[in-house]
């Protein structure tokens, strides 16, 4: 399948063909790196520096390397953590399991209206999520439009609600999951090459079939996509425990964000986030090595 | 997620030197000596500037001058320096202030009458979020951009008393103050003498509640930890706040309470825990409307709102152990542009008649008592309602919140309250 | 890594009888599902324009019943002149840092995707760091720094910061497309003599375009949206959802309704428009 460049003057050709090459990945990415080096990396190793530090903020703080912050906050906090893990597992499964089909249908009998349809299913998005926040605070109000109408029905317990439990929490994070699902699901879904799949049909594999094993396998990159930016930003929300949470539904995030915020325990606030980027890390290297496995290169 | 490597055409080439192998493949620079070179060198920005900068590491933080000598900054001899530029800079919170049309009547007779331009910022939303805003800043020497801020008592205010970060005011330039404020303004616990801030408007944190739904009258603050209203209980995520109205349920007078006050009442919270329905920032007056709460700490404001758009049955009650009474004050950030023009409106505000306009537009308890009268007249509604001009068994009600002292207290407080709302 | 297939084309004619009805019911269920996931995710938005049309006595959104229908909200849209600035500052930031995160995100894409090289790794760290970091610490860590390099907070802060978030997303997205791609396209244009930028730009950017347009987009969404990270390096200028954020707590006034209204209809129209256009090109 692979046929070699035959170079006029082979002598010649090769290096500068070589040093491109080799340069090529450094010469592509110098100039993210640079800007992500001075307005993400520095800034931030500073700020979670402030984790090893101790002091107040009156009297300012001393690097002295002290780990005892970190493990303070841990046995603290754990409860928290694992709780957003939690939430962030079942909110990015049930986006996956709502999107998947969705993205599929989208990607291989969109036709001319993928893009279209794509869009449809972004538009909501553009607009702030303050304002779509505050309207499914109202839709699901104890008698609003939802549950009013299933209390009517007798359907519900009058004294059932939503608001201010863990389910709200994760209804929220799912709807805001949506677009950041939809659209890795997409370009994974679309890009898988239809003579695959009917040769799989040739080879009589039914529809069930073809769909577990060869569509999903082959569009394990956009699965993996979508789970690294849903899961990791659900586990990090504070927006939807703050607005629809109640006692007992609080998220790392929002611990985070008070610590900064309202109690200026810079320290805190930094071993916590240090904390969660490792425990996130740690959780996608663990689907990347299950999952991984069952990639194209498998098959191919 | 890799793809095969790119290294693919090379490897099928027969031979190559291996010097010039070695030479193609040897890297020139390490990552991070390209980063370092480039951050250290190019930008003028190194690691530990940027930990020196941040006022929470490195270094202590910056304080402002204002001690030292008589042309120290907010001295008399200091102020008498200071010219008006003719314009200034005023952030405040959304809806403070009396707006028609999208302008605002007291600021244009403002610039009527003294000939000074207003840059009205609606930019406060939160005593936290704004003070992590300027703070950083206020540390390292430089102007916040404002010249006039707008911040609620509590610890981000003593935080900017404590390192002196406002500019101290010379009440001779404020006689108005002086002859029109309410004594529940002047000299506070937070500010005595009101050498920094004079307050802006002031506001009750009582109970609201839905009287249909209670099915009684609301008269006591156990009435927020009455078993009866089970899941529907409303309670604040202020942890001030809440823990506030717990010392109160006990008894305690929360600007005089002890460490072991607020343990006795963060078991009282803690026993609650199982009857709130949620701890609500702001957003307890929705809830007390579409019905999920039925009772709720709430201020006086928001009900009296809410009275007018549509739901007059709300109603708000100062309980019989007390209210608390907050005041969110103006102050002058250190280092301001316009500190002359600042300094200007707070003595043309505090003028009864334009006192009276802003009163009658944002509803909230307003520091000039003389604006009564005048109300009276103009708009009776909003000058008979005790929630604007607070009666006098309200005023013998009223509580102020505990004042911190330093950052261990506040964090003691924090600690305290803090595993109620967020565990 | 492409199979090899003979020619033939599977037609429909060829496919087994018994196939096809059960084939296209399958097809149609998924058809509804997907419109009912896009029902629901619009449900807000639905109530939102339904409150934008409603009576709101002292101009501020403090309840949601319905008072009356009123068309006041959209003869005052642009009244509040610091909200109108504020959404115009928000489109201009998220256009301007869609455009650069994708002029970023997409060469370490490509770079991530096909090579592998020395830093790799730490490349893949530095990305998922930036998605997985909290945003106020992200927020906390750049005021900070521009305020050590003594930059004036204002529209190029917010546009710097949201560049420096938005390329993370943009790269992962595209990434996940280039990583499939089929690199003997790629081969087969060098062989017949097209130089790296040619292939580049006619061969392997139409193949990724799809992957690029869903990196701009979320790019575009989570700009417009971002709050805490702005609120930290916006200075004095205003963004739609700092506007807004802050006026949440004393009641939005329902112009914000009407503005979303007006952005979602924008979006609509370009959305038929769009349709419109792909119906005169060949599928």
């Amino acid at each position: 399948m692979e046929q070699h460049v035959q170079p006029d003057h082979p002598e010649l050709a090769l290096p500068r063909l070589g040093l491109r090459r080799r340069l090529a990945p450094y010469l592509l990415g110098l100039p993210t790196w640079a800007y992500l080096g001075v307005f993400f990396v520095v800034p931030l190793v500073a700020v979670l520096a402030v984790a090893l530090e101790t002091g107040n903020p009156d009297q300012g703080y001393v690097l002295t390397w002290h780990w005892s912050e970190l493990t303070s906050t841990i046995s603290f906090y754990h409860v928290q953590l694992i709780r957003s893990f939690e939430y962030g597992a079942i909110s990015t499964a049930i986006a996956l399991v709502v999107s998947y089909p969705l993205a599929y249908w989208i990607a291989f009998h969109g036709g001319r209206h993928k893009s279209t349809l794509l869009f449809l299913v972004l538009l909501p998005f553009f607009v702030s999520f303050v304002i779509r926040t505050l309207t499914w605070e109202f839709i699901l109000s104890d008698n609003g439009f939802v549950l009013g109408t299933l209390k009517r029905w007798h359907l519900l317990p009058q004294n059932y609600h939503v608001l201010s439990t863990s389910v709200a929490v994760i209804a929220g994070l799912t709807y805001t999951a949506l677009p950041f699902m939809v659209l890795p699901l997409y370009v994974g879904l679309e890009q898988i090459d239809r003579r695959v799949v009917r040769a799989a049909h040739d080879l009589y594999a039914n529809h069930l079939v073809t769909f577990a094993r060869v569509i999903v396998p082959l569009s394990a990159g956009g699965i993996f996509a979508g789970f690294l930016l849903v899961f990791v930003t659900n586990v990090g929300d504070y927006v939807n425990a703050a607005i629809l949470g109640g006692p007992g539904t609080t998220m790392i995030g929002n611990i985070i964000q008070t610590s900064y915020l309202t109690n200026l325990d810079y320290p805190t606030a930094s071993a916590l986030s240090a904390w969660l980027l490792l425990f996130l890390l740690i959780a996608v290297a663990a689907y990347a090595k299950i999952f991984g496995a069952r990639r194209i290169q498998e098959y191919a | 997620m890799s793809d095969a490597s790119g290294l693919g055409d090379e490897h099928q080439q027969p031979t190559i030197d291996p010097a010039l192998l070695r030479g193609l493949t040897e890297s020139r620079y390490s990552r991070r000596q390209l980063l370092k070179a480039a951050g250290a060198g190019a930008l003028g920005l190194s690691f530990s500037g940027v930990l020196a900068a941040c006022g929470a590491a490195g270094t202590s933080p910056g304080k402002g001058k204002t001690t030292g000598g008589a042309s120290a900054v907010g001295s008399p001899e200091w102020w008498a320096k200071q010219k008006p530029g003719g314009v200034f800079q005023f952030a405040n919170w959304p809806y403070y202030i009396d707006t028609k049309h999208g302008k605002h009547p007291s600021l244009e007779q403002f610039t009527k009458a003294t000939g000074i331009k207003v840059n009205y910022l609606e930019v406060i939303q939160n005593n936290d979020s704004f003070y992590a805003k300027i703070q950083p800043s206020l540390s390292a020497g430089q102007p916040t951009g404002y010249d006039m801020i707008v911040m609620t008592n509590g610890w981000y205010l003593t935080e900017l008393i404590n390192h002196q970060w406002l500019i101290p005011l010379d009440l001779s330039l404020i006689p108005n103050f002086t002859k029109y404020a309410s004594p529940l303004v002047k000299s506070p616990n937070y500010d005595p003498g009101n050498k920094h801030t004079v307050t802006w408007q002031s506001g009750f944190t009582g109970i609201g509640y839905d009287p249909r739904k209670t099915g009684r009258e609301i008269t006591s603050v156990h009435d927020l930890f009455d078993p009866k209203f089970k899941g529907h209980i409303g309670m604040m995520s202020d942890n001030t706040e809440l823990g506030s109205v717990a010392l109160l349920a006990l008894g305690i007078d929360p600007a005089t309470s002890t460490r072991s006050d607020w343990q006795k009442a963060a078991k009282l919270l803690q026993k609650q825990r199982p009857l709130v329905r949620q701890y609500y920032d702001q957003s307890y007056i929705k809830a007390l409307e579409n019905g999920d709460t039925w009772i709720s700490q709430a201020w006086s404001g928001d009900i009296y709102q809410a009275n007018n758009s549509g739901y007059p049955h709300l109603r708000f009650v100062a309980p019989k152990e007390g209210v608390m009474v907050w005041h969110d004050n103006m102050c002058i950030p250190m280092h301001a542009a316009h500190p002359r023009d600042a300094i200007e409106w707070m003595n043309f505000y505090y003028q009864p008649k334009i006192a009276a306009e802003v009163a009658d537009w944002v509803d909230y308890v307003t520091p000039v008592p003389s604006a009564k009268p005048i109300l009276m007249k103009e708009d009776p509604a909003v000058g008979k309602s005790p929630l604007v001009f607070p009666t006098p068994a309200m005023d013998k009600l009223a509580h102020d919140y505990y004042t911190f002292k330093n950052y261990d207290d506040f964090t003691a407080w924090n600690n305290t309250f803090n595993p109620i709302i967020q565990s | 890594m492409s199979v090899a297939l003979p020619a033939q084309e599977t037609t429909a004619a060829e496919a087994p009888a018994q196939v096809r009805p059960r084939r296209r019911w399958g097809v149609a269920a998924l058809g509804v599902y997907t419109w009912l996931v896009i029902i629901y995710s619009i449900a807000p938005i639905a109530v939102m324009i339904a409150y934008s049309f409603n009576k709101t006595p002292r101009g501020r959104v403090v309840t949601f019943s319905w008072l009356g229908f009123t068309t006041d909200w959209y003869r005052h849209v642009f009244d509040i002149a610091d909200l109108t600035q504020a959404l115009v500052t928000s489109l201009e930031v998220a256009s301007i840092a869609t455009v650069g995160s994708v002029l970023l995100g997409t060469p370490l894409a490509l770079a991530l995707a096909r090579y592998n090289f020395r830093g790799k790794g730490l490349s893949d760290l530095v990305i998922f760091v930036d998605i997985a970091a909290p945003s106020i610490v992200v927020g906390a860590s750049l005021l900070s720094l521009f305020i050590s390099l003594n930059w004036p907070r204002g529209l190029l802060t917010i546009i710097i910061a949201h560049i420096a978030f938005d390329v993370a997303f943009v790269t992962v997205v595209v990434r996940a497309r280039v990583a499939e791609l089929d690199r003997a396209i790629e081969k087969a244009a060098y062989d017949l003599g097209a130089g790296p930028w040619t292939t580049f730009s006619r061969v392997t950017l139409p193949l990724i375009w799809p992957g690029i347009v869903a990196g701009a987009l979320l790019a575009f969404v989570l700009s417009i949206d971002d709050l805490i990270i702005t609120t930290f390096v916006a200075g004095q200028t205003l963004t739609f959802p700092l506007w807004v954020y802050g006026a949440v707590k004393v009641g939005i006034p329902p112009q914000v309704f009407a503005m979303g209204t007006i952005v979602f209809l924008g979006g609509i129209v370009l959305t038929v428009l769009n349709a419109l256009w792909q119906r005169r090109r060949p599928a």
